[in-house]
């Protein structure tokens, strides 16, 4: 235990990350104490407590079915929509207690803003899928629309590629392009935190590079959560890292920590590909 | 507008998440709330619609139900009228419209899935028994009035002496002494078949395409042949859903009025077809029923029609529209009834 | 089990025997139509023979079809034999220009469709009225907010609207929305009612297509993925947001399909309409007063005791044949809109 993982090379991270980090001065964006998660009478989350500092990465790491997508989906209460859903315990975002009954889950949706593995582009317009955020929030003004769509789609690295279409349907986009597209959508509801599901499981590795390379630009300014099955993945790209297994938080520390000498035997297991 | 704002994110906004804090959200959820209940609102309209319709089909036929009014014939006074003919007829007119639309649909069916290859015709057939199914009831009608009488008086005389088809003596006996009406139960029934058989038929694909292709491959590979698989395990299978099918066709047949108008069946009927009356005389005169299906008769929607349409200021033949309305609503509630107990059932027997 | 297999196949050589010639004979044909399912042949007769029947079944949708339109062609268009076609009687050109619908025998008839087609694309729009909002507040609601027993509940009610007879529905306009309702309502505004009018038939057959269009549109409301609501929620959007943005526009295709399909259900209502709207075929676009529509004059010439081969009675086959292409056009249109729908989601 506590040996340094033999035959494991950490890849480099991408530009932006810098994995040593100290992120202890940071405020926790998120802090999660003793929560449990039922869907109806099967428990699938046990007794999850987990710090995310702010701006920062933090990958979630861990077998198909071990809990961390279930995990990601509280945090901006988007397992709300499964019946049957139950959660207890506390979890702070920005030092509030979002399992209140009393929060306001469209607000905290605009403050924590989600990717999905599967790219999910409304069938409108480029233009309109970018605006739809700040159009449900009541924004109508054209010129601020254009102003804010540019720059979304600037920091989601697609500018370049769609200005000319912007008018065209987001169906025509590439899966990589598409993706990039749902990340400049949720940019542009001004969130603060940032939860991504597998946003490049699905992706080609070129397409999957430049997203990585975007997680790199936005954790200057945005906390990201990401969930990842891919480990090269988690540990380019994340400062922190959390492994789960059957719906238990076995470790969490620093990414270059539990890449190289992980303190628990599964998670050795787990990276050094013995299981999953 | 505290949402948008397109600048870097960087210094700490403290943000509340707690409802009512934000006041645009506020409204926001108010319109979503509202939206809602609009919603609601015209889901259970069509509950109170029905409510209404049905109280005041009750309230105007006022005690005009009873025996007398179910065992007795058309009368110019609305207090004698019944319907009596309308029962007989929309019975015999179900049984036979059954018997030529369930063989012939589920048959369609049972070609067109477990049969049939993707070829040009089958496509053609497919596309046209989607479009079959949207054509009006009353084109049907047309079809009846025009193609089937004619076809009818061929057939006579296809049996008649000069082309006598020997083997089949015995129908040339009997349809010699028949004339052939408009609007006889038969030909009633061959239009209403065709009324039906598209929803019987895409009923019938759905429950077949319901089975799971393992039980076919189970029984293929023991050496079944490709009919003995249809007709020992997948209609079995899916008779609960073909008949569910079947049912609430039939029960579109016993309402319908529009197609039997167009072929002229009576509105004004004194005897029922083949003058069988009560259901003892069905068994003590049995032979009668060979005569029905070339006998004129009437249907309870038609009769439905023509009372609400008599002219009459004291609302008394409105009277006898609403019984002959409870009478048919009663008719309809028992088959669909049926319908739900097969799928209860079925729902409680088959689980793949 | 013995005697069984025994006869069995005595019943499969007697099969063989009698159906033999007749057998290698349906094997040709189809072998020329009709490819086998497995491509192996199929050596049992029997076999051979029933397929032949049920193929037989499958085509006869098919030569419905095509006696359709043949009758409503011989009879409309052009009669072979002795008997003369409606329009080889009566210009193409008056029955779609003249204003005045009477279909009278002998002299003073006037054959044009306008008044029919008015009084039926009255009542089709007034049911439209009716059956768009309350079929689409419906659809939406059952597939976004009802609870999953409160649909349960909720479609039965809405099959049972859907089965209730056309002639009830009749009934229900005439004795009781139009005195009971329409009456009162517009005797508020100074306004007279006929007894006959468009309007409670409209109203009618909207309740009868309300449902048609909740249920299609609940299945193409239902189709939009899951993944674009959950998608339009973490954006933070509520309720609202998400149907009226997302959803209902994603789906904006194959709801259109629907209220289409709506729409061609409505021109072919017969029987509520001939009850509510009565028979006198008036060039009018007020819907206070009486109208005939082209089913309810079709029901209504066919009860006439005219000549078979009168105009009066063959001006009833060059009306069919409006109806059937306007309301086949109207299906093909909506099933060809529905196609494309399904293709973006599946």
């Amino acid at each position: 235990m506590g040996s340094s993982v033999s035959g494991l090379s950490v890849p480099p991270s991408v530009p932006g990350v810098d994995r040593n980090l100290d992120t202890s001065g940071h405020a926790a964006a998120i802090d999660v104490q003793g929560m449990n998660f039922f869907y109806g009478e099967q428990q699938v989350l046990f007794d999850i407590s987990l710090v995310v500092p702010e701006r920062s990465v933090t990958a979630l790491i861990g077998p198909s079915g071990c809990g961390k997508s279930t995990f990601l989906r509280t945090l901006n209460r988007m397992n709300d929509l499964v019946d049957g859903a139950r959660c207890t315990g506390r979890c702070l975002v920005e030092g509030q207690n979002i399992m209140d009954p009393a929060v306001d889950v469209v607000l905290l949706r605009k403050h924590v803003g989600m990717v999905f593995q599967k790219s999910t582009p409304f069938p409108k317009s480029i233009f309109d899928n970018v605006a739809y955020g700040p159009r449900v929030a009541g924004e109508k003004n054209r010129a601020v629309l254009s102003e804010l769509v540019e720059s979304c789609l600037r920091k989601a690295a697609l500018w370049e590629e769609v200005r000319d279409r912007l008018h065209t349907s987001a169906m025509a986009l590439s899966g990589g392009q598409q993706q990039r597209l749902c990340i400049a959508r949720t940019l542009a509801t001004n969130p603060k935190i940032i939860l991504m599901d597998e946003p490049a499981s699905a992706l080609d590795p070129a397409s999957t590079d430049r997203i990585e390379n975007l997680i790199g630009e936005l954790c200057s300014n945005y906390t990201i959560v990401i969930v990842t099955h891919n480990m090269q993945q988690a540990s380019r790209v994340s400062h922190q890292t959390a492994f789960f297994f059957r719906g238990r938080l076995v470790e969490c520390g620093p990414t270059m920590k539990i890449f190289t000498s992980p303190a628990e035997k599964q998670t050795e297991d787990y990276i050094t590909g013995r299981f999953g | 507008m505290s949402v948008v704002s397109g600048g870097v994110t960087d210094g700490v906004v403290s943000v509340s998440f707690t409802a009512g804090s934000d006041s645009q959200i506020r409204q926001r959820l108010r319109l979503s709330r509202y939206f809602m209940w609009l919603c609601r609102l015209v889901t259970y309209a069509s509950l109170g619609v029905l409510a209404v319709l049905l109280l005041s089909i009750m309230w105007n036929s006022a005690g005009r139900l009873s025996w007398s009014f179910l065992s007795s014939h058309y009368s110019m006074h609305p207090d004698r009228c019944g319907i009596l003919a309308g029962l007989w007829g929309t019975f015999w007119l179900v049984l036979l419209t059954a018997g030529f639309s369930i063989p012939i649909g589920v048959g369609s069916a049972v070609y067109l899935e477990e049969m049939a290859k993707d070829t040009w015709l089958m496509r053609v057939i497919r596309v046209n028994l989607s479009n079959l199914a949207g054509v009006p009831s009353i084109v049907y009608g047309i079809l009846g009035l025009t193609a089937f009488r004619p076809l009818m008086i061929q057939l006579q005389s296809l049996f008649d002496g000069r082309h006598a088809v020997n083997v089949l003596g015995m129908f040339r006996l009997r349809l010699l002494k028949l004339d052939i009406y408009d609007g006889s139960v038969l030909i009633g029934a061959m239009t209403m078949s065709l009324v039906i058989l598209p929803t019987v038929i895409i009923a019938s694909q759905e429950a077949l395409r319901a089975v799971p292709a393992s039980i076919r491959v189970a029984s293929l590979a023991l050496g079944a042949t490709r009919w003995q698989t249809i007709w020992r395990q997948v209609l079995p299978a899916s008779l609960p859903g073909i008949a569910t099918g079947v049912i609430l066709s039939i029960s579109r047949a016993i309402g319908e009025a529009a197609p039997l108008m167009m072929i002229g069946v009576l509105t004004v009927a004194s005897m029922c077809p083949g003058g069988l009356e009560s259901p003892g005389q069905l068994l003590s005169e049995p032979g009668r029923v060979l005569a029905v299906p070339f006998d004129q008769f009437t249907a309870m929607p038609v009769e439905i029609y023509d009372w609400s349409k008599q002219p009459d200021p004291e609302d008394r033949f409105t009277a006898v529209a609403a019984a002959g309305i409870l009478v048919l609503l009663a008719v309809l509630l028992t088959v669909n009834a049926a319908a739900m107990i097969v799928r209860y059932r079925a729902g409680r027997q088959l689980r793949w | 089990m013995y005697s069984g297999l025994e006869v069995d196949q005595q019943w499969s050589a007697s099969c063989q025997l009698l159906l033999v010639r007749l057998g290698f004979g349906l094997s040709f044909v189809e072998s020329v139509l009709m490819p086998t399912w497995a491509s192996q042949r199929i050596h049992r007769r029997h076999e051979t023979l029933i397929r032949w029947v049920l193929f037989v079944c499958a085509a006869l949708s098919v030569l419905t079809t095509a006696a359709i339109i043949y009758v409503l062609l011989s009879n409309a268009v052009y009669a072979p034999g002795e008997k003369t076609a409606f329009f080889e009687r009566v210009s193409l050109w008056q029955f779609l220009t003249s204003g005045r619908w009477k279909p009278t025998d002998g002299a003073g008839a006037h054959f044009g469709i306008w008044p029919l087609l008015t009084g039926t694309l009255q009542v089709a729009l007034i049911a439209s009225l009716v059956s768009i909002p309350a079929g689409l507040g419906a659809a939406v609601y059952m597939s976004e907010y009802a609870q999953p027993r409160e649909r349960e509940f909720l479609k039965p009610v809405l099959e049972i609207l859907a089965g209730i007879p056309s002639v009830v529905y009749g009934f229900f306009a005439l004795k009781f929305i139009t005195p009971w309702v329409l009456k009162p309502l517009f005797g508020l505004l100074g306004l007279e009612i006929s007894i006959f009018n468009s309007l409670s038939a409209g109203i009618v057959v909207g309740i009868m297509v309300t449902p048609l269009i909740a249920s299609l549109s609940e299945d193409v409301i239902r189709a939009v993925p899951r993944s674009l609501r959950e998608a339009a929620y973490a954006l933070g959007s509520t309720r609202f947001d998400v149907s009226a943005r997302v959803v209902v526009p994603a789906a904006l295709s194959g709801i259109l399909a629907s209220f289409l399909l709506a729409f061609s259900r409505a021109v072919g209502e017969t029987m509520a309409v001939a009850i509510a709207a009565g028979g006198n075929p008036l060039l009018t676009l007020n819907p206070l007063r009486g109208s005939q529509t082209m089913t309810g004059f079709m029901v209504h010439a066919s009860a006439g005791d005219s000549a078979a081969d009168s105009i009066s009675r063959m001006s009833m086959y060059a009306v069919g044949i409006t109806l059937f292409v306007m309301t086949l056009t109207i299906n093909l249109l909506s099933g060809w809109i529905m196609r494309r729908y399904r293709e973006v989601y599946q």
